[in-house]
């Protein structure tokens, strides 16, 4: 019953969108204006049946019922109830079942919420995202079944890659996902505002807080992704640029960019025609990231179930989508009139410099992703690979830091040249020290592209915080804390790569329980290896204790892990964390005469990598809880008035 | 300065910076496309000593030897046509096996044969690199057949 009540759920739901969509062409193209009414209940209903339809494919998986084909091919009596729920979005039908459901909630938001647009325009809004909705409710329903039966039922199911069966992974998927179907807002704004003829200040003053909340949702989901894939893979690496890591920076890069856009939009009106554009391309980076995780189209070492007729699908939506926004766009461009002017040396044009820039790396990000699928076509089979990327990002990223420590220290609409200048002596100096000392401590030792990143992010951390200089810390907006913080973040990030690049010490031996492993300055002694058994998977475990310097001595237990079904085995590293960087321990084979593979490296500062996303999130929820709490005030104040 | 002429100077930036990301980028895919090797391609091309690459390919039954540390390993990559030696010291990951495809990326040393810094790791047993897609080993003759 609980399947086929979610499958009623779902079709109730794209029922639903249709009419919201009917209702809005009707009440605002047929000037009917008592139909748009109803149009705020329909949206708010269709998302809580998303929801449900959601809960009960969540409970199918908990309950274990393996009469439903995905519980069988997702999942197994057996495994752990975390993952059983978890596994509900671990495969295709249900992570596309949890973007309906994530999409239909934002609708209800923005149904319920936003006060701040004009009324025909927070109307074709929600009119555009019944549109988008209506697409993927197809997709669903008519090739991606969720709550399809088999018939006979199987006695148990066949399993979650184990490898997503660790708790980062269990929640990567949501984050990335609200930060991806957020964007749909954004991108539903942009066509609203187009259609009503509405995109100003205003408008952006709307739209800026949907799109920082996708941006947040992202940048905590890149950020998870990278970690869980540097410590479950056993790699040690932090960044791959394979097409699936591609497919969640590529909408990242657009929403910084339409961030900052959509900032002077509604600070200063300038920008109208640029940040529209960017709404529109932030959501297709979006889909195209879907369209290559879910196609299969490209190489990817994060191999997911997938579906040529399903990518076809996708493609089809982003054609229609994006081909109608851009059509709708060029139809309507003459209405979008110029915006405020600018000088030349203004913060505004130091926004315009970090959205090129952010563009370039964008479009570049892009053509080395789907080169290899251009050539294919052409019959040559050609792989672009981390080199390529390595060599374009890494300069652009570079200046990008210079830019965006440099903004903010320019004032809005005129500044003078030599002022800015004055402003950029101390981050100047520091990169200077910075310099001298790395020059000094390692030359020889690193490579051309990590000092740069160490001086560039040296004088970034001492440059973004200085918006504070000389304010009164407690009067500063959250706004402007959430900047400091985020740049800042971005700095800290930087020196992490930069350091990690530069600085890891790495070891590889073979060794035998008793024996002692020196590194790094780290004394590691391999006690014994003994095999364990967990709630469904068993592991060779190795106890070691690491010392450093005559410190006291930590037991770490690196494991190699076999899972029966499917039968997979994984490596658990052991990972050792201190202020000043990580030591990372993988067990591997055991070798013909008895001894033990062991890697060890250590990684100075590799954690302000991930600690300097999360810092760039937090400066996100920061500035959105800035803008927030002054509308909570005023409607308060306006009560109290009353 | 009138907003007709900073428009003009930020188009022409805008302009410039396209330009220039092109040029980095062709000039980028020009060097690194040629990044996906398979063993023919290796012996009629040609790679230079120290220059980056992926070698792809399926592992010779048999091919397979443990060095003396413990920790390196000697292998021979074939797609059939051509077969390339090649070594890696590391864990090699679980579904690194004979007679099963392999993504190698390394550079090759003075003597031919291909240093793999890293072996490709998959997240599962269903994974088969794109590149090696139509290529079989077979079993009695070990030898490979279709590929490129």
């Amino acid at each position: 019953m609980i399947a086929e009540a979610g499958l009623a759920a779902l079709w109730l739901a794209a029922a639903l969108a249709l009419l919201q969509l009917a209702l809005v062409a009707f009440g605002l193209v047929g000037r009917k204006g008592e139909l748009l009414g109803a149009v705020r209940p329909v949206a708010v209903s269709q998302g809580l049946l998303t929801l449900l339809a959601f809960v009960m494919l969540v409970l199918l998986f908990l309950r274990s019922d393996m009469s439903v084909m995905l519980v069988v091919t997702n999942s197994h009596s057996m495994k752990p109830w975390l993952y059983k729920f978890a596994g509900t979005w671990g495969n295709h039908e249900g992570s596309m079942l949890l973007w309906i459901t994530v999409m239909g909630l934002a609708g209800s938001a923005v149904a319920l919420f936003e006060r701040a647009l004009r009324r025909d325009t927070h109307m074709a809004t929600l009119g555009a995202q019944a549109a988008i909705s209506l697409g993927f409710y197809a997709f669903l329903l008519f090739s991606s079944n969720p709550f399809a039966r088999i018939d006979p039922p199987p006695p148990d199911g066949q399993g979650l890659n184990p490898l997503l069966q660790d708790p980062g992974l269990a929640f990567h998927p949501p984050t990335l996902y609200l930060g991806y179907v957020g964007l749909s807002v954004a991108f539903s704004f942009a066509v609203g505002a187009l259609l009503t003829r509405q995109v100003d200040a205003g408008f952006a003053r709307a739209m800026r807080p949907w799109v920082l909340a996708a941006w947040v949702m992202l940048t905590l989901g890149i950020t998870a992704g990278s970690y869980w894939a540097y410590y479950e893979l056993g790699w040690g690496g932090w960044w791959f640029w394979d097409p699936v890591e591609n497919a969640s920076l590529m909408p990242w890069l657009a929403a910084t960019a339409l961030l900052h856009s959509v900032t002077v939009l509604a600070t200063r009106d300038a920008l109208r025609a640029w940040t529209v554009m960017l709404a529109v391309i932030a959501f297709s980076m979006s889909m195209v990231g879907t369209f290559l995780v879910r196609s299969g189209i490209l190489t990817s070492v994060h191999a997911f179930a997938v579906d040529p007729e399903r990518g076809t699908f996708i493609l089809g939506l982003l054609a229609i989508y994006i081909g109608g926004a851009f059509a709708l766009f060029g139809w309507r461009v003459g209405a979008v009139r110029e915006g405020a002017p600018f000088e030349l040396v203004s913060r505004e044009t130091m926004l315009v410099i970090n959205n090129l820039l952010l563009s370039v790396i964008l479009g570049l990000v892009l053509i080395g992703t789907l080169y290899p699928l251009m050539t294919e076509a052409f019959g040559h089979k050609v792989s672009v690979g981390a080199p390529y990327f390595d060599r374009i990002a890494g300069p652009i990223a570079l200046i990008l830091m210079i830019a965006m420590m440099a903004g903010p220290l320019t004032r809005w609409r005129r500044d003078r040249f030599a002022v800015v200048a004055g402003r950029m002596m101390v981050p100047a100096i520091v990169a200077l020290v910075v310099l001298a000392l790395v020059v000094a401590l390692a030359w020889g030792r690193i490579g051309i592209l990590p000092l740069a990143g160490l001086v560039v992010a040296g004088a970034a951390a001492v440059g973004s915080v200085g918006p504070l200089w000389k304010r009164n810390l407690r009067r500063t907006p959250l706004f402007t804390w959430g900047m400091v913080i985020a740049h800042l973040g971005c700095a800290v990030s930087l020196g992490g790569m930069a350091s990690d690049s530069a600085f890891t010490v790495e070891k590889l031996v073979a060794a035998r329980p008793g024996d002692r492993i020196e590194t790094a300055g780290w004394t590691l002694h391999f006690d014994k290896i003994m095999p364990i058994a967990g709630d469904n998977w068993t592991a060779l475990q190795a106890d070691m204790t690491a010392s450093r310097g005559g410190g006291t001595a930590i037991v770490i237990h690196p494991q190699s892990r076999f899972f029966a079904s499917p039968p997979t085995t994984t490596t658990e590293a052991a990972l050792l964390t201190r202020w000043n960087g990580q030591l990372y321990v993988v067990l591997g084979q055991e070798t013909d005469d008895g001894r033990w593979q062991v890697r060890i490296w250590w990684k100075p500062f590799v954690t302000f990598i991930w600690l300097g996303g999360i810092m760039i999130a937090l400066g996100g929820a920061l500035a959105l809880l800035g803008r927030e709490r002054r509308g909570w005030l005023l409607k308060w104040r306006a009560r109290a008035v009353a | 300065m009138k907003a007709k002429h900073q428009r003009l100077i930020l188009a022409l930036v805008a302009l410039v910076a396209l330009i220039g990301a092109g040029l980095l980028a062709a000039s980028a895919l020009k060097d690194e496309a040629a990044y996906f090797y398979a063993p023919a391609d290796v012996k009629e091309k040609g790679v230079e000593p120290g220059k980056a690459i992926r070698l792809g390919g399926m592992v010779v039954k048999g091919s397979l030897k443990h060095a003396a540390d413990g920790v390196t390993i000697h292998f021979d990559v074939t797609d059939g046509k051509a077969t390339v030696p090649a070594t890696f010291s590391g864990i090699a990951p679980d579904l690194f096996r004979e007679g099963s495809g392999v993504v190698a990326e390394g550079a090759f040393d003075g003597k031919d044969t291909f240093v793999a810094t890293n072996l490709l790791a998959k997240h599962d047993e269903r994974y088969m690199p794109r590149e090696l897609e139509g290529m079989q080993y077979d079993e009695k003759t070990h030898e490979m057949k279709g590929g490129q």
